[in-house]
């Protein structure tokens, strides 16, 4: 008990079995760090994909019935579904019906929508009834709507964080660390409601209330119904952005070598950009990552409110129908993105911080 | 200054100064005017919600048409999409949200403080199986957590406690094992290890009453995130049963009838912004309270004011190079 307590307690550092861990490997492999780090990155990747298929698909195990109920309903004559249940493999054991679904996930078949009243029994094709199929529309949506919210609110916290940071205790400072204290502890679907009152109904009729769009119709077509999504989460996600550059900008411009550039006679500009971001940049770049995860699940209800055709949307769909491919591929899909996005973040951390890039 | 005014014995009863901590760091916040503005909000979501049933009339009965302008048969906020009093609603419809966010706020804490507790001060493999474990619930979404049990399991109440509490669990764990990891450096740590305490009793007596103030700051942090994910189900329909009134619910029943009442979705929505807002203040208060307080004894918690907005995760920001 004595040895387990010191091994506890005996810590070099914060984060010390990961950087344990990092070291032990690049030693052992003889790799520059950076390397070492993504492949133990991408490993550690992989594990938690497979765990949440795992999660995933044990969920499915625990719905009463199973997925030949589902397609033949509740009366179906026992033979039948029995019949089924051999043509879906159901009659096999867990662990060769995981491994089966699995190999049809990485080969991205997820088997047909079950909402579509299709028969299923052919889950081997991919039918234009497929939840792959359906979801491609809709994934296309879904990644435009991230995509112009994660520029807008990184632009926005960006140059508003830089300028309250060289403001500091200014009026626009103190203005905005309200503002952005108030707004980012709204629900998004608050936020997104008080556009539509705003923009959409009551007090302006701007831009459309909701973003109903014809089936396979991609939401560039219209615009217009993409900007009120779009500000209901620029809304939620920019204060993050501002704080973080706020916080990291303030620390920068407090430090020596600000001070020795504006005794150099540099200009405020040069001094803002040159020498004080590029310092501030890692814990600004894991702020992008973080909202950009955030946003990952944020779509879910803001796509909600506004009937996006996005794959937020499908998954409250998929949820209240019960349709298990569809909510499979979903949370995979957000899981994959969550996984990868926080490898590119890491690395890109590693990237911008020069003294963390060589072996200690 | 109150460990030098008892020197006489070397064991000095910790329970004795917890309670005075705790209330000397809420004091604080409370004096700050984020912790004021905080706690009155929330004070005062909490009054409308808890006194709202006692004197609102029937959240169910049907006044008149659906979605009545204010001030008519249906009452002073108009009526809803079935014709029902949005005031009767409103008032109605606010304590279930609450204790159940409360409740999963509580499950959160208990299951992550000991999960990350145990990882720091065990370490080895129990900490990277706990650590791991934290990675893979932190790889989901939080609401598509939740929605994924609850689609499966099927909408229930205590479901919804387990699932909300659950889904918060790592983050708090992940902010208690970097502040527990410094505690159990400490010198009374050790020494009382090596003097034979079983682990358990030195978990319990010895680092957990100085990780306090993490423990506030989380609790404050994780309150308000309950609420958000808790609303944000019932809005879904996951959470209370339709005819029951609940704000959730009735931003979602009385969308489509925002043009001709918008009380419908206002007044809910109000509440709810003002419920989060006060506790994520108030959160922020004891943050910057305790940190002030200079007797945090974790690394983490500075790091952690300046990123107490992230909603994924209060991970340290910067990694301090050795």
């Amino acid at each position: 008990m004595h040895a387990e307590a010191d091994s506890g307690a005996v810590v070099p550092g914060p984060g010390s079995p990961e950087a344990g861990g990092q070291q032990g490997l690049s030693h052992w492999m003889r790799v520059h760090p950076v390397t070492s780090m993504i492949v133990r990155r991408i490993l550690l990747g992989v594990v938690t994909i497979v765990m949440i298929a795992i999660i995933v698909y044990a969920a499915t195990l625990v719905i009463p019935g199973n997925a030949a109920t589902a397609i033949l309903g509740r009366n179906a004559q026992p033979a039948k579904v029995v019949q089924l249940e051999k043509e879906l493999g159901l009659n096999e054991p867990v662990l060769t019906r995981f491994v089966n679904w699995a190999e049809n996930a990485i080969q991205l078949n997820f088997g047909n929508s079950l909402g579509e009243g299709v028969a299923v029994t052919q889950r081997e094709k991919a039918t234009e009834n497929s939840v792959t199929s359906l979801a491609r529309d809709r994934l296309a949506n879904s990644a435009i709507l991230v995509a112009a919210a994660a520029l807008i609110s990184t632009l926005l916290g960006l140059l508003t964080g830089v300028y309250a940071a060289y403001r500091r205790d200014g009026f626009f400072d103190t203005v905005g660390s309200v503002v952005s204290l108030v707004a980012s502890a709204l629900p998004e679907f608050v936020v997104a409601i008080f556009c539509v009152l705003l923009f959409a109904t009551s007090l302006f009729t701007w831009f459309p209330a909701i973003s109903v769009l014809e089936p396979g119709q991609s939401i560039l077509s219209e615009p217009e119904k993409l900007v009120l999504p779009v500000l209901a989460l620029v809304i939620v996600v920019t204060p993050y952005m501002f704080r973080m550059t706020r916080g990291a900008m303030i620390e920068a411009l407090d430090s020596d070598y600000v001070e020795f550039a504006r005794m150099k006679g540099a200009s405020t500009a040069r001094i803002a950009f040159r020498h004080a971001l590029p310092n501030a940049l890692p814990p600004i770049i894991q702020v992008v990552g973080l909202n950009l995860l955030f946003l990952a699940g944020g779509i879910v209800l803001v796509e909600a409110i506004f009937n996006f055709p996005g794959i937020g949307s499908m998954l409250v769909a998929a949820i209240n129908g019960r349709d298990v491919n569809e909510i499979q591929f979903i949370v995979i899909l957000l899981a994959v993105f969550y996984v990868l996005l926080n490898i590119i973040t890491d690395v890109c951390v590693l990237l911008v911080t020069p003294r963390r890039r060589y072996p200690r | 200054m109150e460990a030098s005014t008892a020197p006489t014995t070397a064991v000095a009863p910790p329970r004795a100064k917890r309670g005075g901590r705790a209330r000397r760091i809420l004091g604080q916040a409370v004096s700050t005017w984020r912790g004021k503005v905080g706690l009155g909000l929330t004070l005062a979501v909490v009054a409308v919600a808890f006194l709202g049933p006692l004197v609102g009339g029937s959240p169910l009965e049907l006044m008149g048409a659906p979605f009545s302008p204010p001030g008519g048969e249906a009452g002073l906020l108009g009526g809803d999409a079935l014709g029902r009093s949005v005031l009767a609603r409103t008032l109605h419809g606010g304590w279930r949200i609450l204790l159940v966010a409360a409740a999963a706020t509580i499950l959160a804490i208990a299951v992550g403080a000991i999960a990350g507790v145990v990882s720091a001060y065990r370490g080895g493999k129990t900490d990277s199986f706990i650590m791991r474990s934290v990675d893979v619930l932190l790889g989901i979404p939080q609401l598509v957590f939740v929605l994924m049990l609850l689609s499966v399991i099927g909408s229930k109440t205590w479901l919804v406690i387990f699932a909300v509490g659950i889904s918060q669990a790592p983050q708090v764990a992940r902010v208690l094992r970097a502040a527990a990891q410094n505690v159990s450096e400490r010198d009374y740590v050790k020494a009382v290890a090596a003097w034979g305490v079983p682990p358990r009793v030195v978990i319990r007596r010895h680092v957990m009453p100085s990780l306090l103030s993490p423990l506030m700051v989380e609790s404050a942090l994780r309150l308000s995130f309950s609420i958000i994910l808790v609303s944000g189900i019932s809005f879904l329909g996951l959470g209370a049963h339709p005819p029951n009134p609940d704000w959730g619910v009735m931003i979602n029943e009385n969308r489509v009838g925002i043009a001709a009442n918008p009380w419908g979705v206002l007044a809910p929505a109000i509440l709810l912004a003002a419920l989060a807002v006060g506790t994520n203040m108030f959160s922020d208060a004891i943050a910057r309270s305790s940190l002030a307080s200079g007797r945090a004894g974790d690394p983490s918690l500075e790091l952690f004011v300046t990123s107490s907005t992230d909603p994924n995760d209060p991970q340290p920001l910067q990694e301090v190079p050795e």
